[in-house]
């Protein structure tokens, strides 16, 4: 995964090629790919270790939705009243995540600060790899995989604007493409070292930091819609699910970051610290924010706190979730400690507060969320839900199967965009062949 | 890339060495995703391409319907009818349950069980009987697994299925419009359309919804052979079913098998676009409640006390 950024020779070259005898587009295009394609699979034994490993985890899940497709979903412990599990709060907090990576673009883009400058792809490439590993999480919850083409505006039966899931379809998607064409486009030109032409991304990078929060906001409008589960139909939901998502996806970047610079890439300080700030402050909105829900469910009760009483002190004798919600407060609270108190500040602990932040949100916002949604059920039955050995493979698999896309993506990417993977020109190209 | 040839050599091995890499990879992946082969090898063409319901013209529905009648023929060796009776013109259904006769017998669930080609393994049903505390109507408090006689003392029994809601939030929130309501009332699913994503599942306020989790199971000669597309056919696996007031029945004029099969005569069943119809009378001389009314479903479902 280690990059080749200081590669003076080629450097040399790059400096001294003129832009104008480049190839065509046409040729330089496949080059391109070409390059990225060598890249993606050269690398050393730590590199092709991790890449091995991660494709077994990969395997393992695949072999696991095969046999759920084969056999239906009696492989997962859904049920009718839990209807939604493992999978989806999987989903949820990988929209986060997804999201999560604005905060490097707004630093970069709005506030023009150079040194984020410098890295934000990393954030806009997690887009990406977060948005795959959605899609992959809702593909595998339907019962009929072989349908999905009914769900195609024009081709199927597009249930648009009904339909949140249909917004879910679209804001997704649109998140995708816009990050795609923003890395692909400064990418190539990159390759062909020239320099970017602001028209044709500065405004797809605006579009992208308002479309960022929209996935999230689309994301909980598909919770908080449904007037039959008062866990969900809360107007706090989408501000709750940004706040996290400004917690999960910087401390997932900063862990980045720090593994990076532990390869040997040159990091600056300065976007780490950055980061570091935008957690100070979202960590804190984000416990503000469950200490209003939990005043609000338990000062009034009623039997619409029925849930939140599941998820936090247990009901009737059912407190399955209850050990995971504290230990995830307890994890944010720590996380909280570390972030904020000066005295420790040093790296480290900003990495365990990183680790425990992102584990805090996992929980909150994965199965902390979607579970109490069903228990208890409308009929107020309770029938509780803990994933099946099925579950627990499909879902390490899209996880393993997101991190290739991310560990292939930056090993592209950071080479590219250091100056060190160009372009040969004509004259390079014969000189190289003699 | 570079022109020292010992790099060349390495480069050359580390080439093939990739490609071996790669071949194992699709090798190992093809191996993983095999057992899709037993979902594809089962799925024809047709049932691939097939439209959805409210796009087929009646060629193509006749089509549809004859083949599933031989899918049925072949998977379960029974001669079975699939119609497709629609809407009576002019007709709106509504059910109403006199809570003061119903006494949690159950009859209403098994009946519902056999008529619509439930799974046996699940012994599945579109109807939850609950057994509420009396005195209160606090589903908190209640049980829809009772094995006791019936009644119990001190006990109430409040049945519920779909209540076929005038303003479902179950057919809002499908992404592929498999699920509508019909001009007579009844929200149906289209089985052949629906893709099991199951947010109808968590969007309905009743718990009426249910997920074909696997394929279901019937002994042949315990099967119905009196379906509809659109209700009790033999549903396949991995899509949602629902009450559809056995439209294969009421559509031609006959009762609901819950209400036939009750024998405490708690069950009404009616026009409500008839004035002098039962339901109606009910509405307009009993004191008559829906459930979770604040939701705003506006159920044609209504429940009732006469003592």
């Amino acid at each position: 995964m280690v990059p080749k950024v200081h590669d003076e020779h080629r450097v040399d070259h790059g400096a001294s090629a003129n832009p104008a005898v480049t190839p065509a587009y046409w040729v330089s295009y496949p080059r391109f790919l070409l390059r990225a394609a060598r890249l993606a699979t050269d690398g050393s034994f730590a590199f092709y270790a991790w890449m091995t490993l991660l494709s077994a985890v990969f395997l393992v899940g695949a072999n696991a939705w095969a046999h759920q497709v084969a056999h239906g979903m009696i492989t997962t412990h859904l049920t009718d009243h839990v209807s939604w599990g493992l999978y989806i709060a999987n989903f949820t907090f990988a929209v986060g995540v997804a999201a999560g990576g604005v905060m490097m673009v707004i630093p970069a883009y709005l506030y023009k600060d150079h040194a984020m400058h410098g890295v934000v792809i990393l954030g806009e490439l997690l887009a990406v790899a977060a948005i795959v590993v959605c899609l992959a999480f809702v593909t595998v919850d339907i019962g009929r995989p072989d349908r999905i083409w009914h769900m195609l505006p024009f081709i199927g039966r597009f249930h648009f604007p009904m339909s949140m899931l249909t917004w879910d379809v679209l804001v997704l998607n649109g998140y995708l493409l816009l990050n795609l064409h923003i890395c692909g486009y400064l990418l190539y030109t990159r390759f062909l070292g020239r320099t970017p032409n602001p028209k044709w991304y500065v405004p797809f990078v605006m579009i992208s930091i308002v479309w960022a929060i929209s996935i999230h906001t689309v994301t909980a409008f598909l919770y908080c819609g449904l007037g039959g589960r008062p866990f969900w139909n809360s107007a706090l939901l989408a501000p709750r699910f940004l706040a996290s998502a400004f917690v999960s996806g910087p401390a997932f970047l900063i862990l980045t970051l720090a593994v990076l610079r532990r390869f040997g890439l040159s990091v600056p300080d300065q976007p780490v610290a950055t980061l570091v700030k935008i957690v100070r402050v979202t960590i804190l909105v984000n416990l503000l924010m469950l200490g209003s829900e939990l005043f609000t469910e338990f000062y009034a009760g009623g039997s619409h706190t029925a849930s939140a009483r599941y998820l936090f002190v247990g009901l009737d004798g059912h407190t399955e979730l209850v050990p995971w919600i504290w230990t995830a407060i307890a994890a944010n609270v720590v996380a909280a400690v570390l972030f904020l108190v000066p005295a420790l500040s040093s790296s480290r602990f900003v990495l365990v507060g990183c680790v425990l932040a992102f584990a805090a949100t996992w929980i909150e916002k994965g199965m902390g969320l979607v579970v109490p949604g069903f228990i208890p059920s409308t009929l107020h039955e309770i029938v509780v839900y803990a994933p099946s050995v099925t579950e627990w493979k499909v879902t390490a698999g899209i996880w393993a199967f997101g991190l290739m896309v991310y560990t292939v993506a930056l090993k592209v990417a950071l080479p590219i965009l250091s100056g060190a993977e160009r372009v040969q020109t004509d004259a390079e190209r014969s000189l190289a062949a003699d | 890339m570079s022109s020292e040839p010992d790099e060349r050599e390495g480069s050359s091995r580390r080439t093939v060495m990739k490609a071996a890499g790669a071949t194992l990879g699709l090798a190992a992946f093809a191996k993983a995703v095999q057992p899709l082969t037993e979902f594809t090898d089962t799925l024809t063409r047709e049932q691939f391409l097939q439209k959805h319901y409210k796009e087929l013209d009646a060629d193509e529905k006749q089509a549809v319907l004859a083949r599933l009648e031989a899918e049925a023929k072949a998977t379960h060796g029974v001669d079975v009818t699939i119609a497709d009776p629609p809407p009576i013109e002019g007709v709106k259904f509504a059910f109403a349950i006199n809570l003061s006769l119903c006494n949690g017998n159950g009859k209403c669930v098994e009946a519902c069980h056999r008529e619509n080609n439930h799974d046996r393994a699940t012994n599945q049903s579109y109807i939850r009987v609950l057994e509420l505390e009396r005195g209160s109507l606090d589903l908190g408090s209640a049980d829809s697994s009772y094995d006791h006689a019936v009644p119990a003392p001190g006990k109430a029994y409040l049945p519920v299925q779909c209540q076929q809601c005038d303003a479902p939030p179950c057919t809002d929130v499908c992404p592929v419009e498999a699920t509508w309501k019909e001009k007579d009332g009844i929200v149906v699913v289209d089985y052949d359309w629906c893709i099991g994503c199951r947010y109808c599942e968590a969007a309905c306020p009743y718990h009426a919804r249910r997920f074909n989790w696997t394929k279901p199971e019937i002994p042949a000669a315990e099967i119905n052979p009196n379906q509809s597309y659109l209700s009790n056919r033999i549903r396949p696996q991995g899509v949602v079913e629902k009450c559809t007031f056995c439209l294969h029945r009421t559509r031609e004029g006959r009762l609901p098998a819950c209400l036939e099969a009750c024998p405490t005569g708690a069950r009404v069943f009616g026009d409500m676009n008839d004035e002098r119809s039962e339901i109606r009378w009910i509405l307009a001389n009993k004191r008559v409640f829906v459930l979770k009314e604040e939701l705003g479903t506006k159920p044609s479902f209504f429940y009732f006390f006469d003592r």
